[in-house]
């Protein structure tokens, strides 16, 4: 039992380093007031998401109850509490988007990958999320993977740039 | 850095940008005093670092190298506005516009252009700057120029975004210099009240009474904020000027904190934005490294501080008091008001919040004085106003027009009309929280007032072309989709109202709708409006109410004759093959998914195969025969 409870991040601060940078973090942060969103914006940083040891940790270094942390993470669509793929999709619904079909484009995504929007596929590889403008409307309808948009897209052109990725992590 | 030492920059760089602003003849003399024969600009705003326009410049800078041309400046700005035909490049002294560059094009530009004695590359120029006789005319006269009036975007695509003393050149920082060399608070206020600056975020309050009261409430701590929080699908202006002139937005900032007394700013932007996020942390250090923000500034003795606050996605934190909550670090709910933060605002201290354009506004207010801004813009919305064109229109981007611009010369002139031939429906401006404009009201002159009274709002200068492809019942119900996921909870009216909204229209569009939801759904905005806790929930129904109140027709023929005009809503489509069309060859049926498709008995008169049908009951609307029929025998109705 207790070495099932040690297998993953939702039980311990993830590695050492890890658990030293966000240590590090919300010390240097803690005396500025208002700080709890930068210090988690850092430790979704670190983690990828923000496990509930680590949101534990966050509440018992600032001094505040866990429900007033899981109530600041759950509010904000920025916050995970759960991992993300190893390349994050993240297909734009603004609607300078929409009425150019970017809707068709998430579905198509949806099926490429077999998984729903806000999932994780069983490899770890790809993520799913759908993200209100990321401004570059004169590319509509374009979808971000990492940090590297694709614009002007159209459903078959989903696959491609999907295999591009597979391609890569082989 | 003293006043002596801001004139010195000015003056060692004011060549190198009037260079960029000069008609080509004047530019062209002056350009031998810069020490540089060519200056190439290149956009690396979000749009055109989207379509790689980062490469672009590292290919550019690399092949200068190669040909050794050291006298050729490279420049990376902010946004020129023409997002669609990105990555944009302009090379003075002759203002040459190139645009969809790429790494290849860079080279040839080098190679053909920029070195000693080249000519412009003519078949790389943006079209709309090349006649039909080939003379070429400069940029600023063309359609999509000719009628704009950049005042916030004056420096955005003029000059170089990460560097402090290209912004001071340009014009930053000479409010301030004035404001804490020659006028009192007061004067200040009186100035910016006397300009008719209404707050560009959405409402339209006037700038300088907020300023007023914050100066009137008692306190020793009081706080200016810079909501670039901006949320709504569709609306990029903010992110541009930050983008472009970060500095403008900091002196502006420091300017109300004179004016009100305050000693601290703090501005709130979105995360999803990390090139403005990363600009404004670079303006911000060399601004406290040059003394212009900090202690006493300028030598002048006045204090104050900016510190950035990145959101988190949530839109409500565009409303004021929800962004002052979110500021303080708990979720970004909102407060009811009275007691407004003029009075009690950010860390229970008077407060003050505009948004990022309303600041932008501020230095040419100071420099060139309120009665000149006054004289620009309608009787009650006075200045500029700053679009961003998006959906079915040419021209998508970034336009700045005096407030009184018609619709139609901004969609027709400037955005160059609709594409492919298709025919204009509505405009839809104030995202989920304004309203859709139709065709017969396109020659209203757009200013605050004009857009309420016909039932939208300037919100905060999204503006979405909507063509006959779009049903407006699916448009409203995508503004709703996003009201019912964005509402924060905190108030019944909004929590319970969007969602119960969202499914009646969802209904509708499913062709479950049944005689009366429309009203129905009229007396849910109704309550809405009248209360909800802030303007999430007060405007949310919006959409609906003006898409109601234009194109009724649609909602009514969704729900009593299945029909969708603009073929969107799946469920009320019908896909049918029109035998005597159909030559067989059986495309359709091979690719129909569901095997909804089968051969019949007829044989159309010239055709040698049966024609096929599709079964409705199986048929899931995909529309995929239609796209694999070159005979356009599939019809969809």
């Amino acid at each position: 039992m207790e070495q099932e409870a040690k297998c993953c991040a939702c039980e311990t601060l993830g590695t050492p380093e890890q658990a030293a940078q966000l240590k590090a973090v919300i010390e240097e942060s803690k005396s500025t007031p208002g700080c709890l969103m930068h210090i988690l914006q850092e430790a979704q940083g670190i983690y990828g998401y923000l496990p509930m040891q680590v949101q534990k940790t966050i509440a018992e270094g600032l001094g505040m109850s866990l429900s007033e942390v899981y109530g600041v993470v759950t509010f904000y669509s920025q916050f995970s509490l759960n991992p993300k793929g190893k390349n994050r999709i993240s297909v734009c619904l603004g609607t300078a988007c929409y009425v150019k079909g970017s809707d068709k484009v998430l579905e198509e995504v949806e099926k490429e990958l077999g998984i729903k929007c806000g999932e994780c596929t069983e490899d770890g590889l790809f993520s799913i999320d759908s993200c209100r403008c990321v401004g570059a409307c004169g590319l509509a309808p374009v979808m971000m993977i990492g940090e590297e948009v694709y614009g002007k897209l159209t459903p078959d052109k989903v696959k491609g740039i999907l295999d591009s990725y597979r391609e890569a992590t082989k | 850095m003293t006043i002596k030492e801001l004139d010195a920059i000015r003056a060692s760089k004011k060549e190198l940008i009037d260079v960029r602003r000069l008609v080509k003849e004047q530019a062209e003399k002056l350009a031998a005093n810069t020490g540089y024969r060519k200056q190439v600009l290149v956009c690396g705003g979000t749009g055109c670092t989207s379509s790689h326009s980062m490469q672009v410049i590292e290919h550019l800078e690399k092949t200068l190298k190669e040909e050794g041309l050291d006298d050729v400046l490279v420049v990376k700005t902010g946004c020129f506005g023409l997002c669609a035909l990105g990555p944009i490049m302009i090379v003075y002294p002759e203002g040459a516009f190139y645009a969809q560059m790429t790494p290849e094009h860079a080279e040839t530009v080098v190679k053909q252009h920029l070195v000693p004695g080249g000519e412009i590359v003519k078949e790389l120029l943006y079209k709309g700057t090349v006649m039909e006789d080939g003379s070429i005319i400069p940029f600023a006269e063309t359609p999509f120029y000719k009628k704009q009036m950049r005042i916030a975007l004056r420096n955005c695509g003029v000059i170089a975004a990460e560097d402090i003393d290209e912004a001071i050149a340009a014009g930053d920082y000479q409010a301030i210099e004035k404001v804490l060399t020659s006028m009192t608070p007061d004067e200040v206020i009186n100035e910016v009240l006397a300009s008719g600056l209404r707050g560009r975020g959405g409402a339209g309050f006037p700038t300088g009474r907020k300023w007023m009261f914050a100066k009137a409430s008692q306190g020793d701590i009081k706080y200016v904020c810079c909501n670039a929080d901006e949320g709504d699908p569709g609306a990029f202006m903010d992110r541009s000027v930050l983008e472009g002139d970060p500095h403008c937005v900091l002196e502006a900032m420091t300017i109300a904190g004179y004016a009100i007394g305050a000693h601290q700013g703090y501005i709130y932007v979105r995360a999803e934005y990390p090139v403005a996020v990363q600009r404004l942390k670079i303006a911000i250090a060399q601004a406290r490294e040059y003394g212009l923000l900090g202690k006493n500034i300028l030598g002048l003795g006045f204090d104050f501080d900016i510190d950035i606050r990145l959101g988190a996605g949530a839109f409500v934190c565009g409303e004021e008091t929800a962004l002052m909550t979110s500021i303080e670090g708990h979720r970004g709910e909102p407060r009811p008001r009275p007691p407004f933060p003029a009075v009690k605002g950010l860390f229970g201290k008077p407060t003050i919040l505009n948004n990022v354009e309303t600041w932008a506004n501020i230095n040419p207010i100071i420099v060139k004085g309120a009665k000149w801004y006054a004289s620009i813009g309608t009787e009650k919305s006075k200045g500029t106003k700053v679009f961003a064109l998006g959906g079915k229109i040419t021209n998508v981007g970034l336009v700045e027009v005096p407030m009184g611009t018609t619709l139609r010369e901004i969609i027709e002139e400037i955005g160059g009309g609709i594409p492919n031939g298709k025919k204009f429906k509505a405009a839809q401006t104030g995202g989920p929280s304004g309203g859709c404009i139709p065709a017969d009201l396109i020659d209203t002159p757009i200013d605050f007032d004009n857009l309420v009274a016909i039932g939208s709002m300037m919100g905060s200068g999204g503006l979405i072309v909507l063509d006959e492809d779009t049903c407006m019942v699916d448009i409203s119900k995508f503004y709703l989709e996003f009201t019912a996921d964005e509402s924060c909870g905190k108030c019944n009216p909004c929590r319970i109202g969007t969602r119960r909204l969202l499914d009646m229209l969802t209904k509708i569009t499913e062709g479950k709708g049944e005689e009366g939801d429309i009203e129905k759904i009229e007396a849910l905005c109704e309550h809405m409006k009248a209360s909800s806790l802030c303007a999430l929930g007060q405007s949310a129904p919006n959409p609906v109410l003006s898409t109601l109140h234009h194109f009724r027709k649609e909602y009514e023929d969704h729900i009593k004759e299945h029909h969708c005009e603009a073929g969107v809503c799946k469920a009320l489509l019908n896909y049918q093959i029109d035998k005597e069309k159909c030559i067989g060859c059986g495309m359709c049926a091979k690719n129909c998914p569901v095997s909804a498709i089968t051969r019949t008995d007829y044989v159309a008169p010239g055709h040698k195969l049966a024609s096929f049908e599709i079964d409705p009951a199986k048929c899931i609307k995909c529309g995929v025969c239609m796209g694999n029929c070159k005979f356009h025998a599939v019809e969809r109705k």
